[in-house]
């Protein structure tokens, strides 16, 4: 799904919104979410995730090509939390294929403890 | 910034009344759901990708008690931000 089917979607559930409307409101989401990111904001949508920006500091990398040391500038990187609800939803699917509900492993004992060591808490 | 925040500027922004803003920018997290549900990528230009992983199964320890488990494999969800975003982040206004 690419911004524009995003936008179509969004005409044909709301009726009420023209093509143009559509497209503003969804162009602005997602500038207003980049403006929040670049103040240093942090987005928080339920049962969504979580947008953070993390600063990344200054250090010395590798050209892998040739093995020569380059100097990587500090920056800022965006990074993105799935919420639990989204979480839940992806994981869900009814193959039992790679999914934890499912497979051999599956039993209600196991399910509970990899879950919390896969996504330790974090301060 | 919330949900409500985002619902506030969208309204400041587009002469929309309040309940739209709200409806619309519901919808459009509900739509983005729905997709990566059907394990659906989704990409969104000047912003990011979403994508959906297969995890395998893996072999991990519990680090409190180091005792060895199978971390059962999984469906998951990434962001890939866009160069764009990227770039104007690191960007000083």
């Amino acid at each position: 799904m690419t911004k524009r089917d995003l936008i179509d979607e969004i005409v044909r559930l709301h009726p009420t919104f023209s093509r143009r409307d559509a497209e503003v409101v969804v162009n602005s989401v997602f500038e207003s979410m980049t403006e929040a990111l670049c103040g240093g904001d942090r987005i928080e949508i339920r049962g969504f995730g979580s947008f953070v920006v993390k600063q990344r500091k200054a250090r010395e990398g590798r050209n892998p090509k040739t093995g020569e040391i380059v100097a990587v500038a500090a920056k800022r990187v965006p990074f993105f939390k799935v919420g639990k609800e989204l979480r839940l939803r992806v994981d869900g699917g009814e193959d039992g294929e790679g999914h934890s509900a499912g497979g051999e492993n599956g039993n209600a004992e196991v399910e509970t403890a990899p879950r919390a060591a896969a996504y330790p808490a974090r301060t | 910034m919330t949900k409500a925040d985002l619902v506030e500027r969208i309204y400041d922004r587009v002469g929309f009344s309040k309940k739209e803003a709200a409806e619309v920018v519901e919808s459009i997290f509900e739509i983005i759901k729905v997709r990566l549900e059907a394990r659906e990528k989704v990409k969104i230009s000047g912003f990011g990708n979403f994508v959906i992983n297969e995890k395998r199964p893996r072999k991990g320890r519990n680090p409190q008690t180091g005792d060895e488990i199978v971390i059962s494999g999984r469906r998951v969800l990434t962001f890939k931000p866009s160069q764009v975003l990227k770039r104007t982040i690191n960007t000083p206004s």
